[in-house]
């Protein structure tokens, strides 16, 4: 029995990938902690990286030297990574690049609900989306094949559901490594503009060989189903389940048109087209084929779908919404019961360092009339909610920085931003330098609990001790740099020197250390067995 | 539908089931909740198993053969996904670590009202278990007596399943899932 994300992570190695790289993202985090464990005896690596660009430049630059290389990350980690990964559908590709990307409809752990489709689509790159955990596997183990036979990146995008289900995987005999070869000439590999107009027409020339690889694809099937029936579907990835589970209801079987490989089939979507005038798409994301739909087909054809709302654009898909789409009545059911239920939000665990350091921040800037605190993405984002109510934002991996200097230049004071240490490593060492430079004044707290916590203790990728260098490196002035011990239900001297650094007119940072309880809790528990 | 709280170890219960279910060679689905909902918040996995294919991860409204619950504000959550012949088996005790929790006793009412709704005192036999930390495997004991699972498989996945934690923590484990078992079928729920 595997996770969707442990399907592709076995799938990798079973294709003989020599190196794997990722930054931890819900839902996608699984897939590189399949793998890092299994790297030494497998013979290929698999590392943590600072983050999704790192990750993405390191495979990358495996595959120029024609091995095989896997890099994973969740959808908003692909925005981090969109440099390399747009400009890589150019170069020369040696082994085949997988890029596993998966997406959270729904939201349960991300700011947004974007759709990687569209993204391959935009670096004009094949995309596979497995309908289930034995596709996720398959479909990785062909993902290699085809970017080493078109010499393109080839996307493979999951979702929440798929990424954390199991189910039983049959996996096939493993093949070997590819061997190191430095084959390609400097010049498919560096974007001067005459060498990059050249790689982007020769990229555009094999699109449509691209197009007739995913149109015989047996990912994307066409089933005429019933002669006469009232209407045909246009399902992609986990929707052709949902969509399965309830024809038996209909009364009749839907032609439908199943897309597993992108770019999406035309031919294939007008042949459907030709069997009803009225046509439903079942799609996990945007109404990215339903737009697809409506450019290829003449007018007179009905097409629903999120777009024509009969399905919502936002959340996750779930039987009952396909269920209402397909016109099924709801199954009976028990009524929900008549006392209020109150959410249950996710909070800080009992004994967290971070409801010790939000406490100080709020007794500090209690002495202030005015202040801004901008956040950023980890368990402490949790202090917006109450009882610390401590931050005001929480936008993207290092945002809080660049913020906090932004609102400093607008003129606010003091101007405080909190960030995790792996957040920090991540994308908070740029914008420092930024504010570092213009002598901003604002202060920076640094949450260092000595993991990645919120995805399941991954390591950071420097150790804590390595902040301090790191920070005085970058022009910190060391009378306005603390490293400080977080005290237990003691905020008051955290709060002390907070409310002096913020006064302070230039940047400041407060490293406040004290170990992640979840971290302690699994080191004792390594000690046990040891 | 198994429901409760981030740090309960709903997750484990679906992956004994899954496991024992497998086993005996039935087809398996197991969705999870990873992520940000685990940090002490509402968790919910689902479990389908089948001797047909399964179709998708995700059971729509009335589609639940059972609720199960290692809490039961969180079991009567998910209700309404319950089939009408469907059974919602549950702890009874409340995990109050939000502020607007409503009166247990109203709580445990509402449970009650459900026809051939089941609640087991899962933190007492797990105390007696002998490990307060088993409540999650008493309800899978108490929940195992509905499902088309022989105490011996689930029991065989148990004691494999905690191996890598020691002797004790198996056997402690083992007790709380005969005793959740014993619980229900001597019809002796809380
Ligand atoms: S996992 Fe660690 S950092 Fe996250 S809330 Fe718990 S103690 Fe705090």
């Amino acid at each position: 029995m595997l996770l969707g994300d442990e399907a592709v992570a076995l799938a990798a190695m079973h294709a003989g990938v020599s190196g794997a790289y990722a930054y931890p993202g819900t839902p996608s985090t699984e897939i590189l902690e399949y793998l890092v464990p299994r790297a030494a005896g497998g013979g290929f690596t698999a590392h943590w990286c600072a983050n999704e660009k790192t990750a993405y430049e390191q495979a990358l630059g495996m595959s120029m030297l024609g091995r095989r290389s896997l890099v994973a990350m969740k959808h908003v980690g692909l925005n981090v990574a969109m440099d390399p990964f747009v400009n890589s559908a150019l170069v020369a590709l040696g082994g085949g690049l997988v890029v596993a990307v998966a997406d959270d409809p729904g939201m349960h752990s991300s700011q947004n609900e974007q759709d990687t489709r569209i993204l391959a689509d935009f670096a004009r790159v094949p995309c596979l989306e497995p309908a289930d955990q034995q596709e996720a596997y398959d479909m990785t183990r062909e993902a290699f094949g085809l970017s080493e036979r078109f010499a393109v990146p080839v996307v493979l995008r999951l979702v929440t559901r798929l990424c954390h289900s199991r189910a039983v995987v049959v996996p096939r005999p493993p093949r070997p490594q590819n061997a190191m070869a430095k084959t390609a000439a400097p010049q498919d590999w560096t974007l001067l503009p005459h060498n990059a107009r050249r790689l982007w027409r020769a990229l555009l020339d094999r699109l449509p060989e691209i197009g007739r690889a995913a149109a015989d694809s047996a990912y994307n099937r066409f089933d005429a189903g019933d002669p006469g029936a009232p209407f045909a579907v246009l399902t992609s990835g986990i929707a052709r389940h949902y969509l399965a589970a309830e024809t038996a209801e209909l009364g009749f079987r839907p032609p439908q048109l199943h897309v597993g490989m992108y770019p999406a089939p035309d031919d294939a979507i007008r042949r459907l087209a030709d069997t009803a005038a009225r046509l439903l798409v079942i799609e996990e994301g945007h109404p990215f084929l339903e737009r697809r739909l409506r450019g290829v087909l003449p007018h007179g054809w009905e097409v629903r779908g999120k777009e024509s709302g009969a399905l919502p654009l936002d959340g996750e898909l779930t039987p009952d919404l396909v269920r209402a789409a397909l016109g099924l009545p709801s199954r009976p059911h028990l009524a929900a019961p008549a006392l209020p239920l109150p959410g249950r939000p996710p909070q800080l665990c009992k004994g967290c360092p971070h409801a010790d350091s939000y406490q100080a921040v709020r007794a500090a800037l209690a002495d202030f009339p005015e202040s801004v605190v901008t956040s950023d993405i980890g368990c402490y984002t949790l202090g917006a909610l109450p009882p610390y109510s401590a931050i005001e934002s929480c936008v993207c991996m290092g945002a809080s920085v660049g913020m906090a200097k932004g609102a400093a230049d607008a003129g606010l004071r003091p101007v405080l931003a909190v960030i995790g240490d792996s957040t920090f490593l991540h994308s908070g060492v740029t914008p420092l330098m930024d504010a570092v430079a213009a002598g901003t004044p604002m202060t920076l707290l640094i949450l260092d609990n000595g993991t990645v916590a919120m995805t399941g203790l991954q390591p950071t990728i420097l150790p804590g001790s390595r902040l301090e260098p790191l920070l005085l490196g970058l022009g910190v002035e060391p009378e306005h740099l603390h490293v400080v011990e977080v005290q237990p239900r003691r905020p008051e001297a955290l709060a002390g020197l907070l409310r002096a650094e913020l006064a302070h007119p230039g940047v400041s940072v407060i490293v406040a250390v004290r170990e992640c309880v979840e971290l302690a809790k699994a080191g004792r528990h390594r000690g046990d067995q040891a | 539908m198994l429901a409760g709280v981030g740090g309960q170890g709903v997750l484990s219960v679906a992956a004994i089931l899954a496991e024992a279910a497998r086993r005996l060679g039935l087809q398996v689905r197991q969705g999870e909740v990873h992520g940000m909902s685990q940090r002490g918040g509402a968790v919910q996995a689902t479990l389908r198993l089948s001797d047909r294919p399964i179709e998708g991860d995700l059971v729509a409204r009335g589609g639940a053969d059972m609720v199960l619950g290692v809490e039961p504000l969180e079991a009567l959550r998910y209700l309404d996904y319950l089939a009408p012949a469907g059974r919602l088996v549950t702890s009874a005790d409340p995990y109050e670590n939000i502020p607007d929790y409503p009166p247990p006793e109203q709580v445990l009412a509402a449970v009650r009202a459900i026809p051939g709704a089941v609640l087991v005192a899962a933190g007492d036999l797990a105390r007696r278990a002998g490990s307060g930390r088993t409540a999650n495997v008493v309800m899978v004991g108490a929940a195992s007596a509905f499902l088309p699972l022989p105490a011996e498989v689930v029991e065989a996945c148990i004691g494999e399943g905690f191996a890598a934690k020691g002797e004790r923590v198996v056997e402690a484990n083992r007790r709380a899932f005969a005793l959740g078992r014993a619980a229900v079928e001597g019809g002796a729920g809380a």
